[in-house]
């Protein structure tokens, strides 16, 4: 009974949120759409409440048996606490943009934006934190389909705007079927292993495996690469983002993206940390076509939502050269990178949400930003604080992420690897200067009003900004710390 | 000996009514077959010792997908007078395969008392829980290792609810709904009018 009963301590924060859920649900349903500012301000509070129970797991370092609930089907450690802090921001943000996009697109005489929106958005991450504690195949599923039913729904919220709609079912039909793969792969992985428990996993699939094995695990990684978008599984990302509304966009390019790229380390380190060589080639491939693919294609984009979403899938590439380092010291640099990639991605979504054109329509042509910095010359300084970031650019912090992940690399004896890498990512560098370029020396376009977005929208962006910016280095060795603890709890055994 | 014969009995009708199933002519004859089908598969999983997997087979299989499979054909362009004449010609078969259900009622449940069959060389991982039956230990399972988790299949389940409900609802500006009220409060003088029109030059109403 005392089991039970730490057990249902240690998920406090996934009961505080589904809890929240179940009652807003209630108030959406009894109150109607004209409360869904209401329900959004209590989905942030809870959120935030939810961010508070996870520190201390994360600043003590929480290790031992003490971390595991219901017989490690959930790991509650430091490393699990860390990826919940970004999810809940990511999450927060976007409920804090939601209601001022949504509400300009009017259906059947009232905003777009539904009481329902902020319930979906807190089960999505009840959904993804099951997924960054999974300890078991099962946890790992559950988690993931949750997160994905909530954002199919999500993508497709602007039910009367075609391309929200193509988005939601492209989102849904790619995304069920990435399920099916997972699950082929991990019914294979417990045919040969015996168990779904990871650590169990771990102990059944060392050394040389079994050919049976080997497809469970390269099929796993595959339906994982594909909800990180991976590059070969990347097809739908750029469409799905920039069919989404802009909010929504944001949500997936910053929370779940942290959610399954910690299942991922989860995966490959935890259950398959026995199995190393099996995998190491398969994500060392994956990072670098990642990279390649992720630079090259977003060159030829006119739509800065594509543009972004190349962008996301370039930096997932990055990431994962930190996996391939299979080392303690590669997975701290993918949660230090995963951290500031986080913070530009919810700059570079905001700087968008705050332009208007001059039909009032929200601002999506790379075109149309042209002469930004004449009309609004914060938000274009912003623009380029954000783009210099992910082009890994020395004086801000975006090059503090590459930096740690290639160190990982290096000292892993990875410098093919790490050198392919930085050279590719000076192809990626030609397009985010593009943008730069358009916004700072091109011949204004007309198109952007200056008209300023709303406060909330503003300290957003600072707060972003302020990280991203070089004062972000200042953050360098108190998030080294908690990045080394979190990476050392990943690598617990038993 | 006789779960020997009951397997090969159960085994040959589950090829047999499959293979009707592809062959017959009519498409409720075909959903029927399934049936059939279903049911020996059913009795196949009993005579293993499976009870609670031949339950979820005749309940959800036999009881929903199928009749569903049913009404589906029962869409379909048939001419259903052709059917209906050929009621008597059917009669004999519907009959013919309720009988057989029947009778495999008792055969199924004289072999289940005498035993399971034993398939191939357990290992022992999976080995039935002394003195449990099968449901008993799903049940163990389900509510008490891995409660967290149906819980949270739960939630899975009202998310999609949620979902459908969220894309599809459309509140429409006047619904046809019917008002009791009005009709109630309605007077006979409102709705009816006396007139005495010439002959042959009609009402105007």
């Amino acid at each position: 009974m005392t089991d039970f009963s730490h057990s249902l301590a240690l998920i406090v924060a996934e009961e505080v949120l589904t809890v929240v859920g179940l009652v807003l649900l209630l108030a959406s349903a009894w109150l109607g759409d004209k409360a869904s500012r209401g329900i959004s301000i209590v989905a942030v509070a809870a959120l935030v409440a939810c961010a508070f129970l996870a520190a201390p797991t994360l600043a003590g370092g929480l290790m031992g048996p003490d971390r595991l609930a219901f017989g490690g089907q959930y790991i509650g450690d430091a490393f699990s606490a860390f990826a919940k802090i970004l999810i809940y921001v990511s999450a927060a943000v976007t409920l804090i943009f939601a209601p001022n996009f949504l509400n300009r697109f009017v259906v059947n005489g009232q905003g777009a934006m539904r009481a329902e929106f902020p319930v979906l958005v807190l089960f999505a991450v009840v959904g993804m934190n099951l997924m960054v504690s999974a300890g078991d195949f099962m946890t790992l599923y559950i988690g993931l389909e949750l997160n994905s039913l909530s954002a199919y729904v999500l993508a497709a919220f602007l039910r009367t705007d075609e391309r929200s709609a193509e988005a939601g079912l492209k989102y849904f039909v790619l995304g069920a079927l990435a399920s099916g793969i997972i699950l082929f792969g991990m019914s294979l992985t417990y045919g040969f292993a015996g168990s779904t428990d990871f650590m169990a996993v771990r102990g059944a699939m060392a050394g040389e495996l079994a050919t049976g094995a080997i497809f469970g695990l390269v099929f796993v990684l595959a339906g994982l690469a594909f909800k990180i978008s991976a590059v070969p599984f990347h097809m739908w990302t750029p469409d799905v983002y920039e069919g989404a509304p802009t909010p929504v966009t944001t949500f997936f390019a910053t929370a779940p993206k942290v959610a399954a790229l910690a299942l991922t380390m989860r995966v490959a380190l935890g259950a398959f940390g026995g199995a190393v060589d099996a995998w190491q080639q398969i994500v060392i491939f994956v990072a670098l076509a990642s990279i390649i693919v992720g630079a090259l294609g977003a060159i030829g984009q006119s739509n800065i939502k594509r543009l972004l979403a190349f962008s996301s899938i370039n930096n997932i590439g990055f990431l994962l050269i930190g996996l391939a380092a299979a080392t303690e010291q590669g997975a701290a640099a993918m949660l230090v990178y995963l951290f500031i990639y986080v913070f530009m991605s919810i700059a570079g979504f905001a700087v968008i949400l705050m332009l208007r054109d001059v039909d009032g329509n929200p601002v999506e042509a790379i075109a149309d930003l042209a002469g930004l910095s004449s009309v609004r010359p914060a938000m274009a300084w912003a623009l380029l604080a954000v783009m210099f970031s992910l082009a890994g650019i020395p004086p801000l912090f975006g090059f503090y992420g590459k930096f740690v992940v290639f160190q990982a690399a290096v000292d892993a004896d990875m410098i093919a690897l790490a050198a392919i890498g930085i050279a590719a990512s000076v192809i990626g560098a030609f397009y985010y200067i593009k943008v730069v370029k358009i916004a700072f020396f091109d011949e204004p376009s007309g198109r952007i009003v200056p008209e300023t977005g709303p406060i909330s929208h503003k300290i957003v962006l600072l707060v972003a900004c302020l990280i991203i910016s070089p004062l972000g280095y200042l953050l360098g060795p108190w998030l080294g710390g908690l990045t080394e603890k979190a990476a050392a709890s990943l690598f617990l055994i038993g | 000996m006789i779960q020997t014969i009951t397997f090969y009995l159960f085994s040959a009708l589950v090829i047999a009514s499959a293979c009707f199933v592809i062959m017959a002519r009519n498409p409720v004859h075909s959903v029927l077959w399934l049936i059939l089908a279903f049911f020996n598969a059913a009795a196949l999983m009993v005579l293993v010792g499976a009870e609670f997997i031949a339950m979820l087979l005749v309940i959800v299989y036999v009881g929903a997908v199928a009749v569903l499979f049913l009404f589906v054909v029962m869409m379909l362009d048939i001419d259903f007078s052709e059917l209906r004449a050929g009621f008597i010609k059917n009669a004999p078969l519907g009959a013919l395969i309720a009988l057989v259900l029947f009778v495999e009622l008792f055969v199924g449940l004289v072999a289940w008392n005498a035993g399971g069959v034993t398939l191939g060389t357990p290992d022992g991982t999976s080995a039935a829980v002394e003195g449990a039956s099968n449901i008993q230990s799903i049940g163990a399972l389900l509510y008490g290792k891995y409660l967290f988790l149906f819980e949270a299949a739960g939630v899975i389940l009202l998310v999609a609810m949620v979902g459908a409900i969220v894309l599809t609802l459309r509140h429409r500006p006047n619904p046809r709904s019917q008002n009791i009220a009005k009709q109630v409060s309605r007077r006979p003088e409102d709705a009816t009018i006396n007139t005495r029109p010439e002959v042959g030059a009609g009402v105007k109403l």
